[in-house]
């Protein structure tokens, strides 16, 4: 398994009478290679819980598996070096991150931070641009002379260029217009297929968690109170609104019609699924093809 | 009806060298009381448009006149009395350490008396629903209650026209339902003309007309509806296709020919009722 969380709990000022529990109790298990979206209210502990997946937190109970790595709340910081480039971050709003002269230094400057040598950190800098959809004609380039979407992708370039096997993304396109949002939600779909990245996503986009996830992790007040695939977990409406959920688009006209008396197979949570289930008893004009 | 604003051949280049100007040649009217939306892809002008409305930037060439007064350098302050902005990140547009001196501020610096000033800051927090935060420290609040309380900020001055930048793209889609919702109570009970500079489809939905602004030029001008039957188009023009749309072209690819002209969300449901109906 990729990623496993056994009965972890995360308390800010744990001992103090400050003391206020973020997460509590919080176990989940996912495989090599998986795509995890945890949704859930603001403030419900989602980014407490990614924080702690490369121990910019670590848990004040339980013990956290990444790979070969595990976390404790006894771990010391010295064993987490390793861990750190194993997990590549994506924070809201990361080209506030960017600060170097060229793009090509920013995408550099983790690798040579530990220890890669100039020319090959400037040729890895070169490649991950290209991965993020820039061609070299931008290495140059101050990065603050770029469009948002573009300061964006050198921002993940650089967090690619640790060569993380686990990315941790946090609402990675709030603030894009809506073709941005699509390039960015394709690139990591690519990442993950191609390159096999181990994708967690945080997102309040309900329409990206049916389209690209495997796994989905539902939060609410601290407390995992969903774990399962899409299907499982958009599976009650009434559930849903209950945790102020929205459902997925195709899933809110497929209920609709529903409550008119339509019976679906499984409830389709995409635009596709939907037009497949359409299609299938879609009336043949004349009755030829029935 | 009656124009707020009339924009005349406005064109802007952020550098006088610069050969393809950020705003092209754009002329619009803006009706009294109408919610128009301006949209466009990142990049095409629509941010430049809304800034040079109140003076924020200074045009190049063209006329500007809102509400009966010409902009001019001389006019700029005049102008501004009567347009609010809220712009897309709720962190850059606080300056007071409490919500309350916040939303003081503005009427500060009309240097309105004190006693006119408590009862009017305390019944814009009121109307949009933030008095028990009116203590609280701006960065305590959510990104949903600081755009509130940027609203607030806009009451309590009652300018004529309200230019919301963006205003609701970095809100969870809760926080963006309330802050639409909220505009359009305003909108009722203040006599504002609202202008949406948008990218989100449910915004742009609300809006009676939508500009489509590309490449610095005005490009199109619409209901909603209109805008929404031009299907994959639209997100070459920076708005995302609504749902239906999707559907639409899913159901084509499956050999099902759906209606051509736009449909909300319920006119759909019906359709498609109606269609499996008939067997």
């Amino acid at each position: 398994m990729a990623i496993s969380f056994e009965h972890v709990s995360y308390t800010y000022q744990a001992g103090t009478p400050m003391a206020t529990s973020a997460v509590s109790d919080v176990s989940f298990t996912v495989p090599d290679h998986g795509y995890l979206a945890i949704i859930g209210h603001t403030g419900s502990g989602k980014s407490t819980l990614i924080q702690q997946l490369n121990a910019l937190l670590k848990p004040t109970a339980g013990e956290i598996t990444v790979d070969d790595f595990t976390v404790t709340p006894k771990t010391t910081n010295a064993a987490l070096k390793l861990l750190r480039r194993h997990v590549g971050m994506v924070f809201q709003f990361p080209e506030n991150q960017l600060f170097e002269e060229t793009v090509r230094q920013d995408i550099a400057f983790g690798p040579k931070n530990f220890g890669m040598g100039e020319t090959d950190a400037n040729k890895l800098a070169d490649a991950m641009l290209q991965t993020v959809g820039l061609d070299s004609s931008y290495a140059e380039r101050s990065p603050f002379e770029l469009s948002g979407g573009q300061m964006r992708r050198v921002a993940i370039a650089g967090v690619l260029a640790m060569r993380p096997k686990v990315l941790v993304l946090d609402e990675p396109t709030a603030g894009l217009d809506p073709q941005g949002r699509q390039e960015m939600m394709t690139l990591f779909e690519r990442l993950h297929r191609e390159q096999g990245l181990a994708i967690v996503l945080v997102t309040h986009q309900m329409d990206d968690v049916v389209q690209y996830a495997e796994q989905v992790a539902v939060m609410r007040e601290g407390k995992l109170v969903k774990f399962g695939t899409p299907t499982e977990v958009f599976s009650s409406e009434s559930w849903l609104r209950e945790n102020q959920l929205d459902m997925p688009q195709a899933a809110q006209v497929a209920q609709r019609l529903a409550n008119r008396g339509l019976t679906w197979d499984a409830l389709p949570l995409t635009a596709d699924q939907l037009a497949d289930q359409l299609a299938a008893r879609w009336p043949r004009e004349g009755g030829a093809h029935v | 009806m009656e124009n707020i604003i009339e924009v005349k051949h406005l064109t802007y280049r952020y550098q006088e060298d610069d050969p393809r100007p950020a705003l092209n040649d754009v002329s619009f009217n803006v009706h009294a009381g109408e919610w128009l939306a301006i949209v466009g892809h990142n990049g095409s002008g629509k941010s430049t448009l809304a800034k040079s409305l109140d003076g924020l930037l200074p045009f190049t060439t063209g006329e500007v006149t809102v509400g009966g007064i010409h902009l001019t350098p001389e006019t700029v302050w005049q102008v501004r009395e009567k347009i609010g902005m809220i712009f897309q990140n709720p962190d850059n547009q606080f300056v007071g350490a409490t919500v309350e001196d916040d939303v003081a501020f503005g009427l500060e610096n009309r240097q309105m008396p004190r006693t006119e000033m408590l009862p009017r800051v305390k019944d814009a927090i009121a109307r949009v629903g933030m008095s028990e935060f009116a203590q609280r420290e701006p960065s305590s609040l959510s990104g949903g209650q600081k755009q509130r309380v940027a609203l607030a900020g806009i009451v309590a001055i009652a300018p004529d026209v309200l230019i919301l930048d963006e205003a609701t793209s970095m809100l969870d889609p809760q926080g963006r339902r309330e802050m639409l919702a909220l505009v359009r109570e305003l909108r009722q009970t203040q006599d504002l003309t609202v202008i949406s500079i948008t990218h989100d489809i449910d915004e742009a939905a609300i809006a009676d007309r939508v500009l489509v602004i590309d490449d610095g030029q005005l490009i199109d001008e619409a209901t909603p509806a209109t805008i929404f039957a031009q299907g994959e188009r639209l997100v070459e023009l920076g708005l995302d296709l609504p749902f239906t749309e999707k559907l639409k072209a899913a159901l084509r690819q499956r050999g099902i020919e759906p209606p051509a002209n736009y449909q909300s969300a319920a006119e759909m449901e019906e359709w498609l009722w109606q269609s499996l109906s008939n067997t």
